[in-house]
């Protein structure tokens, strides 16, 4: 371009004339940048799969050869006695699953009301905000829960449990167990889990009430329906698969959850009866595993904890990816 | 988007009587019951979030507000001729910081580069694969991160552990969150800034470094504080990996290394009746949680006051 | 400047959609030619080939040949990004940088192809604005957010970023669809002025405008949704308007249909 003011760009560009040329080898277009950049990300992306193919593979080769010692069989035998090389899962697949179904019961509804209240109910200046303080939930460290239900809340529970154990304890869930003092029970850490989980499941719940339609919505007012009538028809019925995949991945969070569960539940000595009752001790696999942490040493007793994470890393596995199949699925519906 | 649907809910004032009292009163009695429950709830879930923080704030804010706290590391206690009511925690705050920073130096960019690639670049299977394994990665237990780095650190290599150890466990765990961020971040970049940027002949990466990323630097940054805060507070890897030590340690690639967390873990058995242990433990719980809080909402208002433009 | 773009039986395809079918036709340098048509006649999709931007949406691809004076654009050694450097685009909606200053928006194509030259860039800041009528409108504030400015202007600031990397085509993509009259008339007068320097290719939905600004019309058409566009006719937009030779232009003008 001859220009005005007689600058040019003659100087500046490889080509004499100033004009890349429309051919080359693309050094000057940035093609070699193009092929490393999607290098580097087609490379990150890689290596999160790694990640998780690698966690499954090491956790597997190094759990096969404790579990081929186990004198118990490993799935169905409650005794976890690792100097006698006892490994049996039983009963800390209970107290895993017990705390964390106790805590999905609990934080559920809650959640499925506070997303109605963030979404359907709180005035517009306040939901924001409301919404921010749930989620502040999630930023308190575990460790904290776990201080916080051992010391301040299991002394004031242990009243509390022990009247429903008065009233209810015909249930054998709600059976009154000796030895385990202080309140701090599976019930108890189902119930600080439950505190934990309830932020995760509150945003996906409120993500999938706030896409219900406002035609449905409006079509059900017009029809003269009182708000929670409303809610009934037109939000609940659409949010239904949200709630269940988060429900999904609220139990996995519980499932893996560890200091708080170390802390505020209390081990059972060796060889304790096998009881229902959510007023037991017990070790979750995450609080077992923590717990021997310090003792570890390779070799076979490591394998045996290693083995114990592997089955957790297989149920959240399982419970996650089962939380987005549902996920997809809804998507595959109203798209 | 929420939709106020009170403004158009219709008001059984007196003006619409005759249709109010069209509703049986069970009808309103059932609405009404709905409406209260439901504040309800809201209401109850901040009861544990005041209770937390009025617990460790009155427990623990005193030993923090003194300069020790943050001065002083806790070599010699438990040695003959030194004060053993050393409460100082410089040692885990930094501890707590190096690992927090190691992790974030290699998580940040995995997990940047790898929503460039889901947004940018990601068709197909692939692209699939790694969203499910993204989605996989952030349901991991934090145990089970600390047992995999343990099996390969020390189990399979029998290396010394470390600082850098416990970082690398946590990279698992900060990645999910950084990614899904920053993904959500790079979508709501127009394509139209794209397209501009390519028709001046500008090549896809360069397209994507200066162009992408700047406009959605601050959502980035935001996710990335997110993810620091949630590492930071992480405490199952370290009961794993990470050797308390009373001392300073401020190499991440040799020797012990403290953490709040490894802190709290240590001096809680000694704290009955051991006012001093007790002080440690709540003045770390106490830090422990203003860190992350105050990472968590510098990242939050970040995140509003920056919104992407289009 | 200015070159001359030759299409021979151009097909448009997105994935197994035949976007486009068969066009055959010539921009002549330093004129302007406007392509109409209704909506979904694959216009914009035929614009966006001859700078091969369609083959930035996935499965976008071309059958034919497109030559630029007598350089095949779609010849196994041509890199897109330096036909983009010589084809430049104006899109429908104005779109400068949002993290970037009126200043810096100019200079992006340079600055993003390695110009580095502060004098080169000052002087090429002030020489693309004022090409683009924008300059005394901005001079006092090109470090203020380019987003600031009104629609219209934004607009000026997109042509302005455009003709900074020295294009020798100049594609616009109805770059008045999303102004107001006034901004409107401004983009025209500038597009009369700039085809002294670029070969320029409008696509608009406004018949006025294409009357006004444009040397040549190609009007295109399709036989029904689902089916690939055509090219009807082209020829000097004196003789579309007023006398065409097919009855669908001569409909469509005459605001029969479309």
């Amino acid at each position: 371009m001859s220009s005005s003011t007689g600058a040019s760009l003659a100087d500046e560009l490889p080509d004499p004339d100033g004009r890349p040329p429309l051919r080359g080898d693309g050094a000057g277009t940035g093609r070699r940048g193009d092929r490393l950049f999607a290098g580097a990300a087609t490379g990150s992306g890689l290596i999160v799969i790694a990640m998780v193919v690698l966690v499954g593979l090491f956790l597997l080769f190094q759990a096969i050869p404790a579990i081929g010692e186990d004198k118990v069989n490993f799935l169905t035998s409650r005794q976890w006695q690792v100097s006698a090389r006892k490994f049996g899962i039983v009963q800390m697949l209970w107290t895993t699953v017990a705390t964390s179904v106790v805590a999905l019961v609990i934080a559920v509804p809650f959640a499925v009301a506070i997303a109605l209240f963030l979404t359907q109910y709180a005035p517009k200046w306040l939901s924001g905000a409301a919404a921010s303080l749930i989620d502040l939930l999630a930023a308190v460290p575990s460790i904290v829960y776990g201080l916080w239900g051992y010391f301040i809340v299991a002394p004031k529970f242990e009243h509390v449990q022990s009247w429903i154990s008065d009233v209810f304890g015909w249930i054998p869930l709600f059976d009154r167990v000796g030895g385990v003092g202080g309140g701090t029970t599976i019930f108890l850490a189902g119930i600080v889990l439950s505190i934990m989980v309830l932020p995760i499941v509150t945003a996906l719940t409120r993500e999938v009430f706030n896409q219900a339609p406002m035609a449905h919505r409006e079509a059900a007012l017009a029809l003269g329906a009182t708000k929670w009538e409303m809610i009934r028809t037109a939000v609940l019925p659409f949010g239904k698969t949200g709630i269940i995949s988060a429900t999904m991945l609220g139990l996995g969070r519980a499932l893996g959850e560890t200091v708080a569960v170390l802390y505020i539940l209390s081990s059972l000595p060796e060889g304790s009866k096998w009881t229902w009752s959510l007023f037991n001790g017990g070790d979750t696999f995450a609080s077992k595993i923590a717990n021997s942490a310090s003792e570890f040493t390779p070799g076979l007793g490591t394998g045996a904890y290693v083995a114990a994470g592997l089955v957790l890393f297989v149920l959240t596995f399982l419970v996650n990816a089962l939380a987005r199949v549902v996920i997809e699925r809804k998507k595959a519906f109203t798209e | 988007m929420s939709i106020d649907t009170k403004e158009i809910a219709p008001a059984p004032t007196g003006d619409l009587g005759g249709l109010a009292q069209g509703r049986s009163g069970l009808r309103t009695l059932k609405n009404s019951i709905a409406g209260v429950v439901i504040w309800g709830a809201f209401l109850i879930a901040l009861i544990p979030l005041g209770w937390i923080l009025w617990t460790v704030l009155s427990r623990g804010l005193s030993p923090m507000l003194d300069a020790t706290w943050w001065q002083k590391d806790q070599s010699g206690v438990g040695a003959p001729g030194f004060d053993h009511n050393v409460r100082g925690a410089r040692h885990a705050i930094v501890g707590t910081l190096m690992i927090a920073l190691g992790t974030s130096v290699i998580a940040i960019p995995i997990a940047v580069m790898t929503a460039i690639y889901l947004v940018e670049y990601g068709r197909g299977g692939a692209a699939r694969a790694i969203s499910f394994m993204v989605d996989i990665l952030s349901g991991v237990p934090s145990i089970v991160a600390g047992l995999f780095i343990y099996a390969i650190w020390v189990t399979f290599f029998g290396w010394q552990l470390n600082g850098f150890g416990s970082s690398l466990a946590l990279v698992l765990l900060m990645v999910p969150v950084v990614c899904r961020s920053t993904e959500e971040m790079l979508k709501l970049v127009p394509n139209e800034l794209r397209e501009a940027s390519y028709a001046l002949g500008v090549p896809k990466w360069k397209t994507i470094v200066k162009v992408v990323l700047p406009t959605s630097f601050s959502g980035i940054v935001t996710g990335s504080l997110l993810g620091f805060a949630r590492v930071a507070g992480e405490t199952a890897p370290l009961l794993i990996l990470a050797q308390y030590s009373q001392f300073l340690n401020q190499n991440l690639f040799s020797g012990n290394i403290a953490a709040l967390p490894t802190l709290i873990n240590t001096n809680l058995p000694n704290m009955a009746g051991d006012p001093v242990s007790a002080d440690r433990v709540w003045g770390a719980a106490c830090t422990l949680i203003l860190l992350v809080l105050v990472i968590n909402l510098i990242g939050r208002l970040i995140g509003h006051f920056t919104k992407v433009k289009g | 400047m200015g070159k001359r773009i030759d299409v021979k039986d151009l097909n448009v395809f997105y994935s197994d959609f035949k976007a486009v079918e068969g066009v055959t036709m010539t921009v002549e340098p330093r004129s302007v030619t406007a392509f109409i048509g209704p909506s979904g006649c694959g216009k914009s999709t035929f614009l966006r080939t001859l700078n091969r931007m369609h083959e930035v949406t996935p499965g976008g691809r071309v059958e034919g040949k497109v030559m630029l004076d007598d350089e095949d654009l779609y010849a196994a050694s041509v890199d897109p990004v330096a036909v983009r450097r010589t084809v430049g685009m104006v899109f429908q909606r104005p779109n400068p940088f949002p993290t970037m200053s009126i200043r810096d928006n100019v200079i992006a194509g340079l600055r993003l192809n390695g110009v580095k030259n502060k004098k080169v860039l000052d002087q090429k800041v002030e020489e693309s604005l004022v090409g683009a009528n924008l300059w005394n409108e901005v001079k006092d504030r090109l470090s203020k957010p380019g987003a600031g400015l009104s629609g219209g202007q934004q607009q000026r600031l997109c042509i302005a970023r455009a003709i900074a990397v020295e294009p020798q085509v100049l594609l616009m993509d109805e770059p008045c669809s999303a102004l107001d009259p006034i901004s409107t008339l401004a983009i025209e007068d500038l597009v009369t002025q700039l085809k002294e320097q670029f070969t320029i290719v409008i696509v608009t939905h406004n018949m006025q405008q294409a009357a006004r600004v444009s040397d040549r019309t190609a009007f295109f058409n399709l036989e029904a949704t689902g089916k690939p566009g055509n090219l009807i006719e082209m020829d000097d937009t004196q003789q579309i308007f007023n006398n065409p030779s097919k009855k669908a232009t001569e409909d469509y003008i005459s605001g029969r249909f479309g």
